[in-house]
């Protein structure tokens, strides 16, 4: 995973309430068996005029010129600015991926369903919870001001850019180690094996048919 | 202080928690499936890992599999769209590379992975069970802590045989008294949605508790601990009690002999102690509750049959009324409208949350001697599982749905996400008794108004909403 130190980037809107992940990412791209691939189908439905369908060739379809994504101003955005209840819906991956290939390095908004919050830490795709009165500001300033940049310091969870002080969020203390050093959580987990083994000694005893083999 | 039955389950996986608050969580179940698992497994080989407990998993293909029996009949080979036949090999060839119990795509077994699992036992109460599906919250109405997770937790869950989490908050939603004729558990999770809103759970384990969720039957449980994430809540639960254990007690793969005693001995632990405290608890009356439909793009937009669709005045906000005013243009709605003037174009019966044997005999029964209104271009029927299609043949069920002119199909998720050709067109209108009324959700730009089944059929034969206790008089 790339790490998340400091990032510096073009602000770019989705200004609306709970928008759910089969609007960032539509069904039928699910059908990839690959990780990578779905920066272009990102809010699919949104953001082209026809309808998308795997493996098309994206950059010869016509664009919806009312998409804000799609305005000449928000072109290289990398900090996506929503509102609350972001990612809610399905769990899946597919949606930070997108985002993650799009180019967004982090999401801003009042909050987050949890199972999408969780999958953007695993793909170093920040998502920071501020105020909604905030973020309202927030959004007002880049509607105001073309090209507003943000500056989000993750080790010291400070966004600066607007205003004379910088802005504070809060962020899960493990979390924020994982994306610092770019670690992968499951190597972090496999050097707690041996506590993992001797809990499940345990476990097999007290609930010895949570371990019978299922016989297909 | 007394434990809730989420705290009960989350201390007895607790492996090890951490000074920051995260904790390793030991998984008993994980249930994978086509769409969310490549990914995964590739991980896997890239970093030279092996799953760290094989029995823990469970495959079954069912998101993107075809519902026409004609391609069904010949396996995998039968799969048109060549993209879904690769997916679905996909799966097949990571099950066989590492070794994970597959249930087939020909397999009378086979079937939605949240019907599948309970029907077969392949998920018991007090397991922590995990799939990379958010309905996952399904399996606790076993009494099990179950909820979805993403790719990256897939692989992480195989590798390790737990999860990295953060323990959630306690939510109780109590539903005291006996709903009414017509009134179905999809109902009442749809009115607790409407209640407390699509984040109204967020950052909570939910429990389901009062005498309307205790009359309720395993079926009915898992439709309403299915919604539980539309309700913001990745875990949803209801305590294990006689119902439970007489459903458990039926499936192939329950503990059998001396350790189902020892199993149902802890399994009857399973519940709140009486002085747990939650952090929130809310308590709503089923005597309130009629049949629901929903009327916009989320589905906290909802409202009673008896209902109109919201006006500007009634929104509380500028974004709400925003919110109002694109999800009427998306559902091509009036403000102010009755539900019963919407009418749909297409029926969808099925999927994780209404596709069990009890929602198709609800469904039948209503549709028994009637015929689906000419108005309507669509019906399918599909089962929620092989299981439930034979079971569902047996009773002459089939029969009722072939002579009032629906569609009876093979088990699979299909309409409820459309990544198979079970899809609407673009401003097609839906009765459907999914989980998910999003935009595009059903296929880019269709309709999806979210109803139970007796609802759903209510509607396809009478052309329009109208509350199935009712019927008669509506048509």
């Amino acid at each position: 995973m790339e790490p998340f130190i400091v990032h510096e980037g073009l602000v770019a809107p989705m200004d609306r309430a709970n928008v759910d992940t089969d609007l960032i990412m539509p069904k039928q791209f699910l059908k990839s068996i690959r990780r990578s691939g779905f920066g272009p189908n990102l809010f699919d439905d949104l953001r082209y005029l026809d309808e998308g369908v795997p493996d098309a060739d994206n950059s010869k379809r016509p664009l919806n010129p009312e998409f804000p994504l799609n305005f000449p101003r928000y072109q290289g955005a990398s900090i996506l600015l929503a509102r609350e209840n972001f990612g809610c819906g399905s769990s899946r991956e597919h949606a930070p991926w997108a985002l993650v290939d799009y180019g967004f390095r982090a999401v801003i908004a009042p909050s987050f369903a949890d199972i999408f919050r969780s999958n953007c830490f695993k793909n170093g795709l920040l998502p920071i919870e501020l105020d909604e009165a905030v973020v309202e500001q927030l959004f007002r300033a880049m509607y105001e001001q073309d090209g507003f940049r943000l500056k989000i310091d993750l080790s010291e969870q400070r966004i600066e850019g607007f205003g004379s002080e910088s802005l504070r969020f809060d962020v899960d203390e493990f979390r924020k180690d994982c994306l610092l050093k770019g670690l992968d959580d499951i190597g972090i987990t496999l050097q707690r094996e041996s506590a993992i083994r001797q809990f499940e000694e345990t476990h097999r005893h007290q609930f010895p048919w949570v371990f019978d083999v299922v016989e297909i | 202080m007394g434990q809730t039955l989420y705290d009960k389950l989350w201390s007895s996986h607790l492996v090890e928690e951490r000074e920051d608050g995260t904790a390793l969580i030991y998984i008993d179940r994980q249930l994978l499936h086509e769409v969310t698992s490549p990914q995964a497994f590739e991980g896997l080989r890239l970093a030279g890992r092996q799953p760290w407990r094989i029995s823990a998993n469970v495959a079954v293909p069912d998101h993107n599999v075809s519902t026409l029996a004609s391609e069904r009949s010949q396996g995998l080979a039968g799969v048109q769209d060549s993209v879904s036949r690769i997916q679905l090999q996909t799966l097949d060839d990571n099950c066989a590379d590492f070794g994970i119990p597959e249930i087939p795509l020909d397999d009378k077994r086979q079937g939605i992975v949240h019907v599948m699992g309970p029907e077969q036992g392949a998920t018991l109460p007090g397991m922590t069970i995990v799939c990379g599906d958010s309905h996952t919250s399904t399996h606790g109405a076993l009494g099990a802590l179950a909820h979805g997770i993403g790719t990256s937790e897939v692989e992480h869950v195989l590798a390790t045989g737990c999860l990295i989490q953060r323990k959630m908050k306690n939510f109780r939603i109590t539903v005291e008294g006996s709903v009414g004729q017509g009134v179905t558990a999809k109902d009442i999770a749809l009115a607790i949605i409407g209640e407390i809103g699509t984040a109204g759970g967020t950052g909570h384990a939910i429990e389901f508790a009062g005498s309307a969720i205790t009359g309720l039957s395993m079926e009915g449980r898992m439709t309403l601990c299915n919604m539980a994430i539309e309700a913001g809540a990745r875990a949803g639960m209801v305590a294990v009690d006689d119902t439970t254990l007489d459903y458990v007690k039926k499936t192939p793969w329950a503990p059998k002999g001396e350790l189902w005693e020892r199993a149902e001995r802890y399994w009857r632990t399973l519940k709140s102690d009486h002085n747990a405290i939650f952090d929130r608890d809310i308590t709503l009356k089923a005597e309130d509750i009629v049949p629901q439909v929903t009327w916009g793009t989320s589905p906290e937009m909802v409202v009673g049959i008896d209902g109109r669709v919201p006006n500007f005045e009634d929104m509380p906000s500028d974004t709400a009324r925003a919110g109002l005013q694109r999800a009427l243009e998306y559902m091509g709605l009036e403000a102010g409208m009755a539900i019963t003037d919407i009418r749909p174009d297409v029926i969808f019966i099925g999927s994780c949350t209404n596709s069990r044997i009890e929602d198709m005999r609800a469904a039948a029964a209503v549709l028994k001697g009637r015929k689906v209104a000419p108005s309507i271009k669509q019906a399918l029927v599909v089962p929620g599982s092989g299981v439930v299609k034979a079971q569902a043949e047996a009773e002459g069920l089939d029969e009722i749905f072939i002579s009032a002119g629906m569609e009876w199909r093979e088990p699979g998720c299909s309409m409820c996400l459309a990544m198979n050709a079970d899809k609407l067109e673009p401003e097609q209108r839906c009765a459907s008794t999914s989980n998910r009324n999003f935009e595009g959700r059903q296929g880019s730009g269709g309709r999806t108004h979210l109803v139970s089944p007796a609802m759903a059929a209510a509607a396809a034969v009478a052309g329009h909403f109208v509350n199935v206790e009712h019927l008669e008089e509506a048509v």
